[in-house]
C-alpha cells in the first residue's frame, strides 16, 4: 500500500493538522509520501521531510498553487493519486475544500473526518452531529479520504530524513482566482491545536466582555473559541466557532463559559480530556457532559478564575 | 439567469438521532423531518438574487424517496419557481448525487448552482465540490458572501484563519455557509401558491446515471458516553480540582 497525505500549509510553515494526519496513514499502514502544493513553499517540504515517518515529499511548486485553489489543487491531487492506494488530506477548510473535488475526478466516494483506521478499507467516522459513529467499508480502488485531526495523535515533527522531490506538473484550470483575504490576527495559540480552550457564548453577551476570557486565555496559554450563538450575534469572528459547522476541538481542558451546550457545539468539542462548565443554568445540558461544572454567573465567576490562577 | 438550488430532506435538526439496536442504522421512523438548514440558506440566496433582478429563475431540486416533495415545496414557497424531484428509494451517496445532479446541469444549463455545503445527517460536506468536478465549474465553498458580477461571482468563503474572497468564472458552484444569509419564512398564501407551481419527477435510470454505492455502512452506535461529573460550590474548588483531581492546568 502507498499513502498520499495532502500537506496543510501556508506555503511558510508547515501546519500541525499534517503531522495528525500522517499519524492516520500510520494507522493503516504502507508508504508515505507527503504532497506540498503552494508558492516558495520549500521550507515547508524541508519541515514535511523531517516528519516521523514520511518516505518521500512531493513538492508542487508553482503560482497556481499559491492560494491551494480547489480547482488547481484538486486536479494535481488527482493526477498524482492515481498511483496511490490511499490519499488523505486533514479535515481542515482546505481539506474540505479541495479533496472531494479530487475523488469526484478520480470517481471515488470519499469518507469525511475519519475518527479510527479499523482497517486499509474501513473507517470509523462520526455522523448525525457527532451523535452516532458509523463504521464504514469502502469499495473504492482509491481510498479518499479526510482525517479529524484531533483523533489522531500526531507523529514526531523531527527525527525523520524523508527525500523530496520536485513534481512538474502544473495544472492551472483558469476557472478561480484568488481576491483577498482577512485573517483574525491572534498570538494565543491555534484552536485546533490548543492544549487548554476556554470559549463564551451568547452568556456573554458582548464582544467586549470576551476580554474576560482572553485575560484567563492568557493565564493558562489557552486559545478562544465561542459558541455559535456568538458568534452569530457578532461578539467574535466565525474562526473561532467550535461544532459542529465551525471547528472541532478536543483540549486537555474545554472550559465552557455561558455556553448552554446545544448538540451542534457539543459535536465540536465532547471529545475533551477534561470540560469545565461554568453557567448561572443549572438545568443546561452542558452539565451533563462536564466534568466540573460550577453553577453561577459567569461575570463573577470568571474574574475570580482569573485571579485564583 | 438561471440558478439551480439543491435541497435535501434530513432528520430536523432539534432532533436527538440514536442508532436502532441492532446497529444497523439509524431509527429514522416517526422522527420529524426537514429541508436541511444549510439548503435553505441557498434556497434564501437565491430569491435574494431573483430579487435584486440578477436571477430569473429558481429551479429546486431534491433527490431520494417520493416525500422529498415536501422538501421542495419547502423550497417553492420561499421563491423558488419550479422543482425538479429525481425519484429512487434506493441509498444515494454523494458522488451518486453529484451525478445526478451533473445531469440536470447538462439538462437546465444553469449559470449558478446553489448548495448546503453539508448535510446535517451524513455531515460529509462534498456534493458541491463533486459536483463542480464533474462539470468542469468553479467553486465557492462555505460562502459568507456572494456577488454576481457579469460574467463571473466573487465569493467570500469562511476559512479556518478567517475569510478569504476568490473570484470564479460563470457557471460556478456556490456552497453555502450559516452566515450567508437568515432564510424567511414562508407565508400561508406563498405555501398555497407553491402547490400550484410545477413539479417534475425524474429517476436516476432517466438521467442515466449509475447511483451503486461505494461505501458500506457496516454499523452504526452512539459514541462513548461521558462520564457524569459533579458540581462544585465555588471557584476556589474548582481551581483546586483541577489543579489536584484532573491536573490540567
Amino acid at each position: 500500500m502507498s499513502i498520499l497525505v495532502i500537506a496543510e500549509h501556508d506555503n511558510a510553515e508547515l501546519k500541525g493538522a499534517t503531522l495528525n494526519t500522517v499519524a492516520a496513514a500510520k494507522a493503516i499502514g504502507g508508504d508515505i509520501d507527503v504532497l506540498v502544493a503552494g508558492s516558495g513553499c520549500g521550507a515547508v517540504a524541508e519541515a514535511a521531510a523531517k516528519a516521523e515517518g514520511v518516505s518521500k515529499v512531493l513538492v508542487a511548486d508553482n503560482a497556481a498553487y499559491e492560494h491551494q485553489l480547489a480547482e488547481n489543487v484538486a486536479k494535481l491531487v488527482a493526477d498524482l493519486g492515481k498511483n496511490y492506494s490511499h490519499v488523505l488530506a486533514p479535515a481542515t477548510t482546505t481539506g474540505k475544500n479541495m479533496l472531494p473535488r479530487a475523488a469526484a475526478l478520480l470517481d471515488v466516494q470519499p469518507l469525511s473526518d475519519i475518527i479510527a483506521v479499523e482497517s486499509p478499507d474501513t473507517f470509523k467516522r462520526p455522523i448525525y452531529a457527532g451523535n452516532v459513529i458509523a463504521t464504514v467499508q469502502s469499495s473504492d480502488a482509491i481510498k479518499v479520504a479526510s482525517v479529524r485531526t484531533t483523533a489522531f495523535d500526531p507523529v514526531a515533527a523531527e527525527g525523520g530524513s524523508a527525500a523530496v522531490e520536485s513534481v512538474d506538473i502544473v495544472d492551472d484550470a483558469g476557472l478561480s482566482q484568488f481576491v483577498g483575504e482577512e485573517l483574525a490576527k491572534s498570538d494565543r495559540p491555534e484552536l485546533t491545536a490548543a492544549r487548554v480552550v476556554i470559549s463564551g457564548g451568547r452568556g456573554m453577551q458582548n464582544g467586549d466582555n470576551f476580554e474576560l476570557l482572553y485575560k484567563v486565555a492568557d493565564k493558562l496559554g489557552a486559545a478562544v473559541g465561542a459558541s455559535r450563538a456568538a458568534v452569530d450575534a457578532g461578539f467574535v469572528p466565525n474562526d473561532m466557532q467550535v461544532g459542529q459547522t465551525g471547528k472541532i476541538v478536543a483540549p486537555d481542558l474545554y472550559i465552557a463559559v455561558g455556553i448552554s451546550g446545544a448538540i451542534q457545539h457539543l459535536a465540536g468539542m465532547k471529545d475533551s480530556k477534561v470540560i469545565v462548565a461554568i453557567n448561572k443554568d443549572e438545568e443546561a445540558p452542558i452539565f451533563s457532559v462536564a466534568d466540573y461544572g460550577l453553577v453561577a454567573d459567569l461575570f463573577d465567576a470568571v474574574p475570580e478564575l482569573e485571579t485564583k490562577l | 439567469m438561471k440558478v439551480l438550488v439543491a435541497v435535501k430532506r434530513v432528520v430536523d435538526y432539534n432532533v436527538k438521532v440514536r442508532p436502532k439496536a441492532d446497529g444497523s442504522d439509524v431509527d429514522t421512523a416517526n422522527v420529524k423531518m426537514s429541508i436541511n438548514p444549510f439548503c435553505e440558506i441557498a434556497v434564501e440566496e437565491a430569491v435574494r438574487l431573483k430579487e435584486k433582478g440578477v436571477v430569473s429563475e429558481i429551479v429546486a431540486v431534491s433527490m431520494g424517496s417520493k416525500q422529498c416533495q415536501e422538501q421542495i415545496r419547502t423550497a417553492l414557497a420561499l421563491g423558488a419557481d419550479r422543482g425538479i424531484l429525481v425519484e429512487t428509494d434506493a441509498e444515494l451517496q454523494p458522488l451518486a448525487v453529484a451525478k445526478c445532479l451533473k445531469a440536470l446541469v447538462e439538462k437546465e444549463s444553469p449559470q449558478l448552482v446553489i448548495l448546503g455545503k453539508q448535510s446535517i445527517d451524513g455531515d460529509n460536506n462534498q456534493t458541491g465540490q463533486m459536483l463542480a468536478a464533474l462539470t468542469g465549474m468553479g467553486q465557492g465553498t462555505f460562502a459568507s458572501e456572494v456577488n454576481v458580477e457579469d460574467a463571473s461571482v466573487k465569493v467570500t468563503r469562511e476559512i479556518d484563519g478567517g475569510l478569504q474572497t476568490v473570484e470564479l468564472k460563470l457557471p460556478a458552484v456556490v456552497t453555502t455557509d450559516l452566515r450567508l444569509n437568515e432564510p424567511r419564512y414562508a407565508s400561508l398564501p406563498n405555501i398555497m401558491k407553491a402547490k400550484k407551481k410545477p413539479l417534475d419527477t425524474t429517476t436516476p435510470d432517466e438521467l442515466g446515471v449509475d447511483i451503486a454505492p461505494r461505501t458500506k455502512t457496516l454499523k452504526v452506535e452512539p459514541p462513548a458516553e461521558r462520564q457524569a461529573g459533579i458540581k462544585v460550590a465555588d471557584v476556589a474548588e474548582l481551581v483546586e480540582k483541577l489543579k489536584s483531581e484532573a491536573k490540567v492546568i
